[in-house]
This record gives structure tokens, C-alpha cells and sequence, in this order.
């Protein structure tokens, strides 16, 4: 099991989740310019401000070579996990529905904050069960998640929203409290919360690794 | 010192002082140059000259501060300065200011001073790992103070988190002789394997000297003598084409693609571009390399058309970099850069002449001695006199009540002592994964090192009480220090260096110059007292305005280590029945603190005399009990003294504790008084608090526990946990 973590011009936190992704399986840095994932069996979009998300956020790093490779690999159902600015480059891409709009109020928000598993059965969250509670930081200015009435009913009944900021934390406004949701077919998966930043004690919590760990133990064509 | 008086000159030959030069120093550049300069040579000199790139009236001064250390491996003069933490790893440090562009516009300000740290540490070759700040606004109470706290730590924020590196700490302290002079400083750490330091002497006839990063604009012309070096007055809107607007994301590029650089041994040696733009830069790195620099500005890439010469050499654009290469080495520092997609530019090379000639093309345009930019600037004797009274009015009165609880709840509430966190929740901690404990969370950030082979971490504190140093030049900057080293004693760390950012008035007004020599003599005192060296710093002078000067306000940053960040203590209680001691080398006082503030007692003209040699003995006795992992919490008793300390310790940890009786006699005094850096509030099992009472005085102070801060005799006080939370959000105000 290979994890192949994309590096774009501004990403922050590639490092962190390529370290995150190497206590459970090998991992590897993908660049930006290059139009392959190199045999990664799962791709990772990680933190930061690609391209310095000047325009919109994640607006110009679904043009990156890169991206194109992985539009392929998610169509072929590839395992594609995007965090914060990953999330919102996969919205971009139009691989994960919805939107991520500034936070309610309107500042860059860093919090550890409580998350709830809503959906069990993915390849992202196995090794959790439903009702599970995660501490997970977020930090972000644009994680509001949006999308119309109906397409959320739609994403409700079909399991996609995977996790849930718990009753009274909510960070940003997100609606019905989405922390992450995936794509109909299960293979694409975004959060706002950084689960890279929670799978150590020592520098807050474990309860992030349980992402990577379901990954890891099940392989990407599963 | 008094200013000479004018003497006639024609207007031509007044250019000079529009620009900051005396008729003195213009006289000086004349003989040095044996000519009279010309337009750019005299707008290069102005701002090598001005006190923001000279230090002329704070050399003389900087001089007595101890450099040398055990750990020390790079000391002042370089971009930052570095000291050794173990296993090959080295720490580069700096803090400094950005006063005054962020009094004229915020955001912008405060942004480009953590991108002009960034820059100073990823000059010396370490990768940034951690930011702080450190800020000073007039009153919460002014409308004006509002806007530029927020516009500050959007800025630092916006900065900081977009170029993936962590705000750990930092502090801020309101008060109202900042209200026309904020202060920003920011301060940057960095980590580097030792062979990875690189420092920024030119050297190699022939070798290339090469331009990074963005292209150059007019932003920030003349900022350095505009802005940093006079007074602000009235109208200082109209300076605000002279702040640079920041850019992270250039910035972040320029970053990554240096460290590759370095990492592939291709410079010679790496220079930021700050203060002065090119003039700075190239002078400093040919001084350093006792060499000459040619540089061509016809080949400088531009933002704009129409561009003078002396624009192109004084320019502030940010996020660019100077380097020297071999010119066989410019192949593949090309590669890098693309992939980077960071322009390169080869502007110029090393001669031999130990000058900078500027060309614009085939034609010289400026030719001038290094030694006399970079060394040769008159030093100025400051001319101290104490003033005969306080110099600064009393606060007003806000406080009347003298009962306990509601002089701590009045203390907790007021912005001096309220919780931080609206702050640190816009600034990004964790990136880079390597915060142990966050903002709040203990006394000092705890940043491992592991993941680079080593297997120990740092620490880091920023600190330093204006008022108090008002009150006291002497005493309240050896506080200054003491209180950072008391931080990091909190989670068993050792100081090994400190930098310092002094931020003081006019130096040319007796009053301050006083100041500011007294408080760097205290300064000094205590580094040598610890045995800490400075590794470096920065002056902001002529914060003043028609309000008078600011408070004199030495900055300290420390930075020490621990070998087991797990055992970092936090600054909350943790366990039910812990018993809770109150140590160290604490006199205890009410003069200048902040109950006397609440209660516009009048500032006092010193502050009590320190037994350093004891104070370090406390610190090294609580430093070993945390190391020792024995204590649930140690925290150090700063603002608002004792109670404060205990209520901040049942916040953190989310637990309330029952303190012991006082002799009822002079409560205030017993429970509020202030002795900064001098005690702690632990607690621990009680064998653990015996220990410690062997070897530094302690008082057993109560017991951890319940849901409430309470005095043993209830009837006295009893606050709920939910009400001291309450009562320390007042900044959340602030950010609407």
C-alpha cells in the first residue's frame, strides 16, 4: 500500500500528511507539474494555500497537471482523500459536491474540535464505528460547507456525509454541521478537519490516524 | 543631544535633510566620497545612515550585551543568530519590529514583518518552524486600538498561516501610551543541521551575485528613514505608499526554493532583502565579505515602468532575496528556480574593489566605499538624564471594590489579563507537526525535534512588561528576562539564547535615552546573571508621537531546551488532590501592577532591587522538578500576582482548587501583589512539593479540586469555573 501525497505550489500541510501517512504505509510526495500519480494506490490532497488561493480557494490547482492524473485515477475508482485545501480543490474539480464558503465568521479559525462518525462503512472510515467521537483540529478561512437543500437530502441518503462536527461544534457554519463528505460512489473523500494533525499524543490526539489506518487496511481497488 | 544649529545652505544643498541626514553627516558622506554624492548615491547613504540600518544612537550601547555562550554557534551580525540544541541541530532565532508601517496600515504592516523575520531565518539556511508576536495597542477602550489589533493579527495570521509556518506564542499588553505608536514585533524561529548555517559574507572574484524572488516595484521606498527612523505625526496616511504589501505565496516559493538550494551546497552565501531593499543587502554582504559588489539595476526585473535608478537600489519590494554563486553553479541554481517557479536573476559580481558601483547599463550611476556605507556612520553618544518625576501620567481609576472576588474577576476582565485565545484561534499552531504544547496550553510553546534525528525539543517565550519597565528601567527589563526564563522553566526547558527587540522613543530626548541605557544595563545584567547570550536583535527608535513616547519596551525572546517534550508541564491543574505550592524567589509588591493600574495608583519610580543568583537558583529548582516529570502543573505568577495565577491554572486545566488562609491583614497585598519571573504555582502530590520545598522557598498553597476557585473559608470567596471563563473573555469583544 502506497499513499501518494500531491505537492502544489503552496500546499502547507504535505508534509505533515506525508508523515502522517507513513505510520501505516509507505508514502511519497507527488508534484504538481507532473502528469502521474506514480502507482500510488491512494492520493492524498493535503493542507495549505495552493497557488496561494488568491482567486478562490482550490480554484487554480484543479488545472495543475497533477489533477488531470487524478480526475482519472477518482473516475477509474481510485482513493483520493482531500483535507481542508485538498477538500476544496476536489470541490473545485468537481469530484466532491458542494462548496466550502468563508466561515460563518468570517476570520481564519484554528481549534481542535470534536468530530462524529456519521458513516462507518467506507474505505476512510472502517476501522471507526457510527457515533464514534474524533478530536481532530481544524484551521481554515473558507470551510463553510454549502450545497442546496436538495443535494444535501441526496447526500444524506446515499451515506455520504461521513463525518459530522459534534452538537456545538461546528466551527464555520457548515450545513447540518458537514465536516466531510464523499463522492456517490465512495471513492473520494474530503474533510475540513486535518486528520494529519491528529495521530500523535504527544501533539494533541490520535483519533486521525483511524483514517489513514482504514486505508491502509483495505486495499485502494477493495 | 541637542540638535545643531542650521546653517544657511542653498536648497540644493538641503536635499539631505528631507531625507533624514544631518548638515554633519551630509559633510561626512562629502569627505568620504571626496565629492559631493549624487542624487542615488545620496538616497543610499540616507537610509545606510538612518537609524533603523546604523544604530547610531544604540551601537555604542548594543555592544555591552553579552554575546558569548556555550551553545552559541552564530551571534549578532549575522541575518539571525543560532545556538546549538543538540544531535547536529541547530536553532536560528530573531525577533523585530514593524512599528510603524503597521501604525499606518495595519494588516500590511504586521504581514510583511513576519514575512521580513521569515526571511532573516531562511537567509541563515534553517527552515522556519515557528512564529511569535508581540504586540502593544493603546487602550481596548479606543476605537482606533480596536482596528489596529485586528488589522495586526489578521495580517500576522494571513502571513503566517499561508506560508505554513506556526504562530506558537506570543503576547499583547494594552496600554495608553501605545495609542499613537503600536507596536508589532514578530519573532521567527528556524532549524537547521549545523552544516546547513550559511552566512551572508560575499566572497570569489568573479562570482555571480544573484537576485531571488519577486520583481521590484516602488512599494516601500524610503521606509527605513520615512518611516522607522522619525516620529510619526498627524497626516501619516500619506505615508502609506511607503508600507510593502506582502505576498506568501511568493514568499513560500522563495523559501522552498532557498533551503534546496542550500541543501544542493549552491550559494556561496544568502542575504534577505529588508530595510533599504538592494543598498542594504549588497553593501552588508560585500562589508561581510571584505569585498566590492557591481551592480547593474538595468537588469533588475521590474513591477512597473519608468523606474529611477535610486528607486531600483532603495526599493522595499518584499519577498526577494540576494545570493553570491559561482558562475559555473548558475545552470543548476536555474533548474531549481524553475521548478520553483521563482524568478533568477543575474544582477551583478564580486569585484575586488571594495565598493558598490551601481550601473544602469554600460553607465556608472553610483560608486561608493563599502566600508563607508556599512561602518563609517557617525555613532552617536546618547546623552542620559533621569527625569526628575514619574514621566508617565497615572491610569485612570476603573477599579473601587477591594473585596477579593471582585478584584480578581475585575483583574481577569481587564485586556492585559484575558484570555489570549480570540487571538491564537486566527493563527495556525500545528503546521509543520512539531507543537507539543500550544498557545495557552503551558508557559512556553514545546517544539520537538525528533523527525530531524534529534530527540529533544525546544522551547520558546516572548516577553516584556512596558509599564513596568516605566516604572523601572533597570528592574523592569531584567524582569523582562527573568519572566522568559521562568516560562521556559514551566516546562523544564534551559535558556540557551535570547534576542531582543528594544523599542524605546526618541534616543535624541535625555528621558529617553536614559531609558533606554538604564534598561539595557539591566538587560545585560540579567542575560550574564543567567548565563544566556544575546545571539542577536533589532531597535525601533522614535516611537512617539504628539501623545509623548511609548513605554519603554524591551522585547525578549528566549528559546531553550528540554530532552522529553512528554514531560513539558502544562500551565493547568490536572488531578484532583494535587496540593498546590507557591515558590521560587517571589518580593512581593503592588507597585506597577496591574490591581495598581486598575486602581490609577501613579506609576513608582523603581521597582524592588532582585536577588538574580537566588531567582536562577528557584528556576533551576523548578526546571529539574518538571524534567523530573513530578509536577501536574507549574506556572509562573505574572500579572495580576497569586490569585490570578491559581484562577489561570483552574482555566487551563479545567479543574478548581481551594486555597489556603492569608493573614487576613492585607489581603490584596498577600493575593494580588506582582514579582515577574520571580514565582511559580505548582502543584503535585505532596512528596513532589516537598521536594521542591528542599531546594527553593515554597508555601503550600491549598489543594486542587471541585468545580470552583474558592477560598478555604468559602464565605471569603468562591468563584465557578463558568464565571472565571466569563470573566476572561473580554477580548472576544474585540473581534466582533
Amino acid at each position: 500500500m502506497r499513499f501518494g501525497v500531491v505537492r502544489f505550489p503552496g500546499s502547507c500541510d504535505e508534509v505533515d500528511a506525508l508523515q502522517a501517512c507513513r505510520r501505516f504505509a509507505d508514502a511519497e510526495l507527488l508534484w504538481h507539474g507532473d502528469p502521474e500519480l506514480r502507482g500510488a494506490d491512494a492520493v492524498v490532497v493535503p493542507g495549505g494555500f495552493s497557488y496561494g488561493d488568491y482567486l478562490r480557494v482550490g480554484a487554480i490547482a484543479r488545472f495543475s497537471p497533477v489533477m488531470e492524473a487524478v480526475a482519472k485515477f477518482a473516475a477509474a475508482g481510485g482513493t483520493v482523500l482531500g483535507i481542508c485545501n485538498g477538500f476544496q480543490v476536489l470541490c473545485e474539480a468537481g469530484l466532491l459536491p458542494g462548496a466550502l464558503l468563508p466561515n460563518s465568521g468570517r476570520r481564519f479559525l484554528a481549534r481542535q474540535v470534536d468530530l462524529e462518525v456519521v458513516n462507518a462503512d467506507t474505505r476512510f472510515t472502517h476501522e471507526a464505528g457510527v457515533g464514534d467521537r474524533l478530536s481532530i483540529p481544524v484551521k481554515h478561512g473558507a470551510g463553510r460547507y454549502y450545497a442546496p437543500e436538495e443535494m444535501l437530502d441526496e447526500l444524506d441518503a446515499h451515506g455520504q456525509i461521513i463525518l459530522r462536527y459534534a452538537p456545538g461544534h461546528n466551527p464555520n457554519g457548515s450545513l447540518r454541521d458537514i465536516a466531510g463528505v464523499s463522492n456517490r460512489e465512495g471513492n473520494v473523500f474530503g474533510l475540513m478537519p486535518h486528520p494529519e494533525h491528529a495521530v500523535d499524543p504527544l501533539t494533541g490526539s490520535r483519533d486521525g490516524g483511524l483514517i489513514f489506518a482504514s486505508l491502509a487496511r483495505e486495499p485502494a481497488a477493495a | 543631544m541637542t540638535e545643531r544649529p542650521r546653517e544657511e545652505r542653498s536648497t540644493a544643498a538641503t536635499h539631505h535633510r528631507e531625507l533624514g541626514l544631518t548638515d554633519a553627516e551630509y559633510d561626512g558622506i562629502v569627505e568620504k566620497l571626496g565629492r559631493e554624492p549624487n542624487a542615488l548615491e545620496l538616497a543610499v547613504f540616507s537610509l545606510m545612515w538612518s537609524e533603523h540600518c546604523a544604530y547610531k544612537h544604540s551601537k555604542k550601547l548594543l555592544r555591552s550585551l553579552p554575546t558569548e555562550g556555550t551553545h552559541l554557534l552564530m551571534g549578532p551580525g549575522e541575518n539571525a543568530g543560532a545556538v546549538d540544541v543538540g544531535d547536529g541541530l541547530a536553532v536560528a532565532f530573531k525577533v523585530e519590529s514593524h512599528n510603524h508601517p503597521s501604525a499606518v496600515e495595519p494588516f500590511q504592516g504586521a504581514a510583511t514583518g513576519v514575512g521580513g523575520i521569515l526571511r532573516d531565518v531562511f537567509a541563515v539556511g534553517a527552515r522556519p518552524i515557528a512564529v511569535l508576536d508581540s504586540l502593544r495597542f493603546g487602550e481596548l477602550s479606543s476605537a482606533r486600538s480596536r482596528f489596529l489589533l485586528d488589522g495586526a493579527v489578521a495580517g500576522i495570521g494571513h502571513y503566517g498561516n499561508s506560508i505554513g509556518v506556526p504562530t506558537v506564542g506570543g503576547e499583547v499588553y494594552f496600554e495608553g501610551p501605545y495609542e499613537h505608536n503600536c507596536l508589532v514585533n514578530a519573532m521567527c524561529l528556524g532549524l537547521a543541521p549545523h552544516d546547513r548555517l550559511i552566512r551572508s559574507a560575499a566572497a570569489g572574484l568573479g562570482n555571480l551575485v544573484v537576485l531571488l524572488g519577486a520583481r521590484t516595484g516602488r512599494d516601500g521606498i524610503g521606509g527605513a528613514s520615512v518611516l522607522a527612523s522619525a516620529e510619526l505625526d498627524e497626516g501619516d496616511s500619506s505615508k502609506r505608499p511607503t508600507v510593502q504589501i506582502g505576498d506568501p505565496f511568493e514568499e513560500k516559493r522563495v523559501m522552498e526554493c532557498c533551503l534546496e538550494l542550500l541543501d544542493r551546497e549552491v550559494l556561496i552565501s544568502l542575504q534577505d532583502l529588508g530595510a533599504a531593499g538592494l543598498s542594504s543587502s549588497a553593501s552588508e554582504m560585500a562589508s561581510k565579505g571584505e569585498v566590492g559588489l557591481d551592480l547593474d539595476v538595468s537588469l533588475v526585473p521590474r513591477r512597473e515602468e519608468g523606474m529611477e535608478p535610486f528607486e531600483v537600489m532603495i526599493s522595499e519590494s518584499q519577498e526577494r532575496m540576494l545570493c553570491v554563486i559561482a558562475p559555473e553553479r548558475m545552470v543548476e541554481l536555474e533548474e531549481i528556480c524553475d521548478r520553483w517557479e521563482v524568478r533568477a536573476t543575474a544582477i551583478g559580481a564580486v569585484t575586488d574593489s571594495r565598493h558598490l558601483r551601481v550601473l544602469d547599463g554600460g553607465e556608472v550611476v553610483g560608486d561608493m566605499p563599502v566600508d563607508a556605507l556599512v561602518d563609517e556612520c557617525p555613532l552617536y553618544d546618547l546623552a542620559p538624564a533621569a527625569p526628575a518625576e514619574q514621566f508617565y501620567p497615572a491610569p485612570p481609576r476603573l477599579l473601587e471594590s477591594e473585596d477579593p472576588r471582585d478584584v480578581l474577576l475585575a483583574l481577569l476582565d481587564s485586556a492585559n489579563l484575558s484570555s489570549r485565545r480570540p487571538l491564537f484561534e486566527q493563527y495556525d499552531p500545528l503546521v509543520g507537526s512539531r507543537t507539543v504544547r500550544r498557545p495557552q496550553e503551558a508557559d512556553a510553546a514545546v517544539l520537538h525535534l525528533r523527525d530531524d534525528g534529534g530527540s529533544g525539543a525546544i522551547a520558546v517565550s516572548i516577553d516584556g512588561n512596558g509599564r513596568r519597565v516605566a516604572c523601572d528601567p533597570y528592574w523592569g527589563a531584567v524582569e523582562a528576562v527573568l519572566e522568559c526564563a521562568a516560562n521556559l522553566a514551566c516546562v523544564g526547558a534551559e535558556p540557551l539564547g535570547l534576542t531582543n527587540c528594544l523599542n524605546f522613543g526618541n534616543p535624541e530626548k535625555p528621558h529617553v535615552a536614559w531609558q533606554l541605557t538604564v534598561a539595557v544595563r539591566g538587560l545585560g545584567d540579567a542575560c550574564r546573571a543567567l548565563g544566556v547570550p544575546v545571539v542577536g536583535g533589532n531597535v525601533s527608535l522614535y516611537n512617539e508621537s504628539g501623545g509623548g513616547p511609548i513605554y519603554p519596551t524591551p522585547v525578549v525572546g528566549m528559546v531553550g531546551k528540554l530532552p522529553d517534550a512528554a514531560l513539558a508541564a502544562p500551565a493547568g491543574f490536572a488531578r484532583e488532590g494535587d496540593v498546590i505550592g507557591f515558590c521560587g524567589e517571589f518580593l512581593a509588591h503592588l507597585e506597577g501592577s496591574e490591581l495598581a493600574k486598575l486602581q490609577g495608583e501613579p506609576l513608582p519610580t523603581e521597582l524592588p532591587a532582585r536577588d538574580l543568583e537566588k531567582t536562577r537558583a528557584a528556576h533551576e529548582a523548578v526546571r529539574d522538578a518538571v524534567r523530573a516529570g513530578e509536577l501536574s502543573s507549574a506556572h509562573d505568577v505574572a500579572e495580576g500576582g497569586l490569585l490570578v495565577a491559581i484562577a489561570e491554572s483552574c482555566l487551563a486545566g479545567g479543574i478548581g482548587a481551594t486555597v489556603d488562609p492569608w493573614p487576613d491583614s492585607n489581603q490584596l497585598f498577600w493575593l494580588f501583589s506582582e514579582c515577574p519571573g520571580g514565582g511559580f504555582v505548582v502543584s503535585g502530590p505532596r512528596e513532589a512539593i516537598d521536594r521542591l520545598a528542599e531546594r527553593t522557598a515554597l508555601n503550600v498553597f491549598g489543594t486542587v479540586g471541585g468545580r470552583t476557585l474558592r477560598s478555604a473559608d468559602a464565605s471569603v470567596f468562591e468563584v465557578s469555573l463558568e464565571e472565571l471563563g466569563a470573566a476572561t473573555g473580554s477580548l472576544a469583544a474585540a473581534f466582533p
